[in-house]
């Protein structure tokens, strides 16, 4: 067999679709990070004492913190202080009502990625609180939501229309002590979304939210809060796409899930940063903290991802299974091209009684790219017949990429039960060739394989998102066979 | 409509084939037969495009082309057929996305606008009705779990489907029962048409008792050592495959 299909390497080649600038004037504040800093923040956004005081807190226990390196990424040091903390588009002064008052220009970069807002409003049914850098700037389907009682909007709202309920979640989940990256925005988050489900209510349609970081050298951190009260549900996404930069920019979410009793959460992500180029520069550094809590008996929460984007992703949705016969899932797809690395996985905590968990992970490595999954299943000595079951699967595209799994497994009753599989295979020649014959090109024929590798996690996706899922995994698959 | 001419390849340093001259006309079927290790199953790969194999001296024209210069997939959409001695099975691609694909870019080729897709189901069914197909394999992953017979019939029906040019069949009779056997032959008679070009590449007689070739050609040692008619086929089965070795030697 010969080591080179040409075809491969002109796909190898190919650029980031949706690596483009939009020009809008930034409110943003000069780099560096301290008190100030943050207190600037916190008056910017006019936020109450109790939310300053948690960012400072934040703040000074971040400093006592050093930078983690146990994952299996490398990149060059961060200089933290050469980072913009802050920034708003303009427009946000007066904030809009409608999408009429929408900067157009806002709307024609939403357009250029394929997800105009209109269109999506009579469409998909898809209520968007669309974050441009960091401040949400057009929120759909907000009455209809209202007749339920649900509430969705801006992380910044949420502090000036609900504070007790941000002061009673925020952190209750993922403490600011949390972690080096957490903590970090917990002092200096600028916006993201609050999701409140009232009790026993069914959320009539898919919560969504589009990710965008535009200004140069700007961090992105973002701060996710849903609380699915008893007996309701909810299904959110999350997608994301970042434009060209040559500078890396950090990223730093942090999502907090908080099901009670009977309560479902369905979190899904489609990721799809600027992975830097062939070379590996530029790119996006993504170091995100997501984690759920089955606070309540029967409640359920499951994480499906894809990602496909970051030239660093270091991401761990968990689930903390408190509750009694609560259900905990991680349905995911990693690919990593050209210098991409992934370390990503998740941690299943079992804590309550007849608690189950599913992990399923599917790693596809291209090019260079190394793709780690790391995942820690937990049972307590209070989880009794807790059970577990986890497939990780890694699909290796070339002989120079990397596929490493690090499960971790702490048992502390003696009746759960645990079950593991993984299997690491290449991508076939002979599936390659079978379709090539079939007709399909290339491109194709890799992406129907890697799709069909994927289908496990795919199908867990809402079905607008499945589709762009597909789609991205055809579009990211720079690199194939070597 | 395929003219080989003196076509050597070679795998990892071997000699495989040594000279195939070989001309196929639209109507035509030929037979392509010879023991283990002839080099039939080489021919059939070269002609799809499969890498691998080195090709040291030669030409291909296809419909007026330079076949070796197109890559597998441009072959495909240009009309070449491979049906799989061993069809790999592809997990969690689904046997009707599969095809349908299939079909839609050779159609885009051809200038065709995509399939509609209850117009593509009721082709579909007609066809696997005819193959005895049951109409659950449809909506399983492609050739998974499927017995050797069933894979057999997927390749027929996706040729069917396709409607090639020129259709290649590696040893598609091999592991058949004499039902398959019939039921595969009766497929491959349905493609038979004036316009239309078959090689069959078999080992044995049998699956020509079904369909009647026009031409057969026995391959020893990668080169062809006779061509004939029909009854050539027949002689073999007689005489064994030793027979014609011993007569290219002298």
């Amino acid at each position: 067999m010969s080591q080179n299909n040409p075809s491969l390497d002109a796909l190898l080649a190919r650029d980031y679709e949706h690596g483009f600038v939009t020009d809008i004037e930034s409110d943003r504040l000069p780099n560096g990070l301290n008190e100030d800093i943050i207190r600037a923040i916190s008056a910017k956004k006019n936020e109450p004492e109790f939310l300053l005081q948690w960012r400072l807190k934040a703040f000074h226990h971040w400093l006592t913190m050093t930078e983690p390196h146990w994952s299996h990424i490398y990149y060059p040091p961060i200089d933290y202080q050469a980072v913009s903390y802050y920034s708003a588009p303009k427009s946000k002064a007066d904030a809009p009502k409608s999408l009429d008052e929408v900067d157009p220009e806002l709307l024609a970069t939403y357009a250029k990625l394929g997800i105009p807002l209109k269109e999506q409003e009579m469409l998909a049914g898809v209520a968007v609180d669309a974050v441009f850098d960091s401040v949400s700037v057009a929120t759909t389907f907000k009455s209809k939501l209202a007749e339920k009682g649900i509430i969705f909007c801006s992380f910044s709202e949420a502090v000036h229309e609900y504070p007790e309920l941000i002061e009673q979640y925020l952190g209750s989940v993922v403490p600011y002590t949390d972690n080096f990256y957490a903590s970090l925005n917990s002092a200096v988050f600028s916006d993201g979304s609050f999701v409140y489900i009232p009790k026993g209510v069914r959320c009539p349609m898919e919560l969504s939210t589009y990710f965008r970081i535009n200004a140069a050298s700007t961090g992105q951190f973002e701060r996710t809060l849903i609380i699915a009260d008893e007996g309701s549900y909810v299904s959110y996404l999350e997608g994301c796409t970042a434009p060209k930069r040559d500078e890396n920019q950090l990223h730093a979410a942090v999502v907090e899930l908080i099901a009670l009793e009977k309560a479902t959460i369905k979190y899904s992500t489609v990721q799809n940063w600027y992975p830097g180029d062939k070379d590996g520069k530029g790119g996006i550094y993504n170091f995100v903290t997501k984690r759920g809590d089955c606070r309540g008996s029967n409640s359920k929460i499951s994480w499906t991802q894809v990602e496909t984007g970051s030239a660093i992703t270091w991401k761990y949705p968990s689930v903390v299974l408190r509750g009694d016969n609560s259900i905990g899932e991680f349905y995911s797809v990693a690919l990593t091209n050209n210098r991409q690395q992934a370390d990503t996985g998740t941690k299943m905590i079992h804590l309550g009684k007849n608690t189950r968990s599913t992990i399923i992970s599917k790693g596809i490595s291209a090019g260079y790219g190394q793709n780690t999954y790391r995942g820690l299943v937990k049972i307590a000595k209070s989880a009794v017949n807790a059970r577990n079951y986890t497939q990780c699967d890694s699909l290796l595209m070339s002989d120079k990429c990397g596929a490493h799994t690090f499960p971790y497994i702490e048992v502390k009753n003696p009746t759960a039960k645990v079950e593991h599989e993984a299997s690491t295979s290449k991508i076939s020649e002979d599936q390659l060739f079978y379709l090539l014959q079939r007709g399909l090109t290339t491109e194709d024929a890799v992406s129907m394989i890697v799709n069909g590798f994927c289908k496990q996690v795919i199908r867990e996706l809402p079905m607008e998102f499945a589709v762009e899922a597909q789609k991205l995994l055809g579009i990211s698959l720079e690199g194939a066979v070597g | 409509m395929l003219n080989v001419k003196n076509l050597h390849v070679k795998v990892e340093d071997k000699n495989i084939l040594n000279g195939i001259d070989l001309q196929v006309n639209a109507g035509e079927v030929h037979a392509i037969m010879g023991p283990n290790g002839s080099g039939k199953s080489t021919l059939s790969n070269v002609l799809a495009g499969r890498d691998g194999y080195e090709i040291t001296d030669g030409k291909v024209t296809y419909l007026a082309q330079d076949l070796l210069n197109m890559a597998p997939d441009e072959r495909a959409r240009a009309g070449i057929f491979l049906a799989f001695q061993y069809p790999v099975e592809i997990p969690g691609v689904n046997n009707m996305y599969m095809l349908k694909a299939a079909v839609n870019a050779r159609r885009k080729q051809q200038g065709l606008p995509e399939v509609d897709a209850m117009d593509f189901l009721a082709m579909v069914k007609n066809r696997m009705r005819e193959l005895k197909m049951d109409e659950k394999y449809l909506s399983r992953d492609v050739n998974s779990g499927f017995s050797g017979g069933e894979k057999k019939r997927n390749e027929i029906l996706q040729m069917l489907m396709l409607e090639p040019q020129l259709a290649i069949l590696d040893e598609t009779d091999s592991g058949l029962d004499i039902d398959a056997l019939k039921v595969v032959a009766e497929g491959i008679n349905a493609l038979r048409s004036p316009e239309r070009a078959i090689i069959m590449v078999t080992h044995y007689q049998r699956l020509l008792d079904y369909v009647k070739p026009d031409f057969v050609h026995v391959l020893s040692e990668g080169r062809i050592v006779r061509s004939g008619t029909a009854e050539l086929a027949l002689e073999l089965e007689k005489l064994g495959y030793s027979w014609i070795a011993e007569e290219a030697a002298e």
